[in-house]
């Protein structure tokens, strides 16, 4: 992403044909917009840092503690986990919905209703509490005895309800997503897939969906993005991520606001580093509507300037507006 | 019973909804001749042709392709409806061009080539790339193998799209308005390469708004209004001296 200069000349040729100068427009409302935005904003850093009840030296020795960073650890593991499922599961979902069997469909339908339609707290506590329902989880060849069975409660940690939870809401959202990239495809595409000779099945691996991916991988980040603050829900089953880990150490020293701000200057890094993976991803993949909606942030920018710039390959734009086009006379 | 028309159709109606596109078409053509369909927007010219290749079903009549009865398998007094994978073996000897091209947008020209040939006819990478160039090569572009469709002129993306029908080595080639998309100077590059195919001896089927390409290369003209075929014959006597009414007044706009 180029930032943008629009070169002004210092010096145009005069009424006499001598060379002017030209004086630039100071633009004194802009100095002031942001002086006060700046005094505002120092005031407000200046009363936190500087607040007697946040005790800072804390805040330094818990930021590496071991319990947090291992915390990080299940946090970057439930969410990347719980991505790839809601990725794999919603692909699936997306294809039900649109296939052209009706039991498929409605149980697409159905599923992407129930998991959309109830708070993915209430999934978290139903998932980590199976064992009601359920004491014992059996895999075995039917009408035999011969299998596996499992205590559902060892089963079902923290860490597996918040995998089932997380991934099984995120499929049903994808889903939509996904469905969302296949519609977009121009209609031609399948037509010429399957009057080349491929079956429905060939022409959705081949032709529509590596094109679809185009449009479905930017929002991917974003739910990646989402998801790494979303487990901070998996306390509620002692999934020991960072924010179970905090809350446990918060609940035995009182120092809530202190691990607060461990956890949040935590949960920053991860997304800013996601943030920074998003860009790229945009950058293969995206295409401009994506980059007009989200602007790179400060530190994208940063890592932008130090020349670890993905470079956008200027056709794959064109060809992004294209298929824009193409969905607009879809539409029309 | 193999007949000896490629393409047969004899009473074949569609509808779309309570509106009627084809009202009984009776059309034939013969193995090698090249058939032009010409016809007034909205006449069912390309539901016609895209029910040639099933891409659209038709309600009533017989149609038969490449001695296929394009849906259906006659057995014992009943008619089996195709598998899928049926409608995709009938397809892929039939070659098809839209007018809009339809190129794969993710892969190079050579890849749109090879892409039919690896899938469907299951030929192998090297095989498949090494029988895409020699396509491209003779539609005049082996310059322009590694381009994507966004990168080729209107031209020469209709050009890669005549090459990839080619390469599966089709009975029958189908047109749907090829040139219609096109700037007016990349037309010519297009109807050339199609008048060499003509001259090769292929069976085509072509529905256009170029009367100039009917005059010089269509063995039969047909008149295509409200549904079904109006007027057929030689260029010459559809074009030149038309019978109907309604021929000339279109005739007139056109020319």
């Amino acid at each position: 992403m180029a930032v943008r200069q629009t070169s002004r000349p210092t010096q145009l040729k005069g009424p006499d044909g001598r060379p002017a100068p030209v004086v630039k427009l100071r633009h004194v409302d802009r100095w002031l917009a942001g002086a006060l935005a700046v005094a505002v904003f120092v005031w407000f850093a200046w009363t936190l840092s500087t607040n007697q009840n946040i005790r800072w030296t804390e805040v330094a020795a818990y930021l590496f503690f071991p319990k947090i960073i291992s915390g990080i650890w299940n946090t970057l593991m439930i969410s990347m986990a719980a991505t790839v499922i809601g990725l794999l599961l919603g692909v699936l979902l997306a294809v039900m919905r649109l296939a052209h069997n009706p039991v498929l469909n409605w149980l697409s339908l159905l599923y992407i209703w129930f998991f959309r339609g109830t708070p993915v707290l209430v999934q978290l506590i139903f998932w980590y509490n199976l064992a009601f329902l359920f004491p014992h989880i059996a895999v075995r060849i039917p009408f035999t005895n011969i299998g596996y069975m499992w205590d559902t409660n060892q089963v079902m940690t923290g860490f597996t309800a918040a995998l089932l939870g997380l991934g099984l809401n995120l499929a049903a959202y994808f889903a939509e997503t996904v469905r969302a990239g296949i519609q977009a495809i121009d209609a031609g595409q399948s037509e010429a897939a399957l009057a080349l000779g491929m079956t429905p099945g060939t022409r959705m691996r081949k032709i529509v969906l590596p094109q679809a991916l185009r449009i479905i991988i930017p929002p991917t980040g974003n739910e990646f993005i989402s998801m790494l603050k979303t487990t901070s829900l998996v306390y509620v089953v002692a999934g020991n991520d960072l924010m179970t880990n905090a809350s446990q150490i918060y609940k035995q020293n009182n120092l809530i606001m202190e691990l607060l701000i461990v956890a949040s200057l935590w949960y920053m890094v991860m997304t800013a580093i996601a943030t920074f993976f998003q860009s790229k991803l945009e950058a293969r993949f995206g295409t401009d509507a994506v980059r007009l909606v989200r602007n790179p942030g400060f530190v994208q920018k940063l890592f932008l300037r130090s020349g670890v710039v993905p470079t956008a390959p200027a056709p794959a734009k064109i060809e992004a507006r294209d298929s824009v086009s193409a969905i607009g006379k879809e539409l029309s | 019973m193999k007949s000896l028309l490629h393409v047969e159709a004899r009473g074949v109606t569609k509808s779309f909804g309570d509106h009627q596109v084809l009202t009984g078409v009776d059309f034939s053509v013969a193995p090698g001749e090249v058939s032009c369909i010409i016809g007034p927007s909205g006449s069912g010219k390309s539901t016609f042709l895209r029910c040639l290749n099933a891409l659209e079903a038709y309600d009533a009549g017989t149609l038969v392709v490449d001695g296929k009865h394009v849906g259906y398998d006659y057995q014992n007094g009943k008619y089996y409806e195709w598998s899928t994978k049926q409608f995709a073996g009938f397809r892929s000897n039939l070659g098809m061009v839209f007018q809009r091209f339809n190129l794969f947008g993710h892969l190079t020209a050579e890849e749109n080539v090879a892409c039919a040939l690896i899938e469907v006819r299951g030929i192998n990478k090297s095989a498949a790339k090494k029988r895409a160039l020699e396509e491209l090569s003779k539609v005049g572009l082996s310059s322009h193998s590694h381009k994507r469709p966004h990168q080729l002129s209107g031209g020469q993306q209709q050009r890669v799209a005549i090459a990839r029908a080619l390469a599966m080595d089709p009975e029958i080639m189908l047109f749907d308005e090829p040139t219609s998309a096109l700037d007016p100077e990349l037309v010519d590059e297009v109807l050339d390469t199609m008048k060499k195919l003509a001259h090769n001896g292929m069976t085509m089927v072509v529905v256009t708004h170029e009367m100039g390409f009917a005059r010089e290369v269509a063995d039969t003209v047909h008149f295509f209004d409200g549904g079904s075929i109006l007027e057929s014959g030689t260029p010459e006597n559809v074009l030149s001296n038309p019978s109907k009414d309604r021929t000339r007044a279109f005739l007139a706009k056109v020319l």
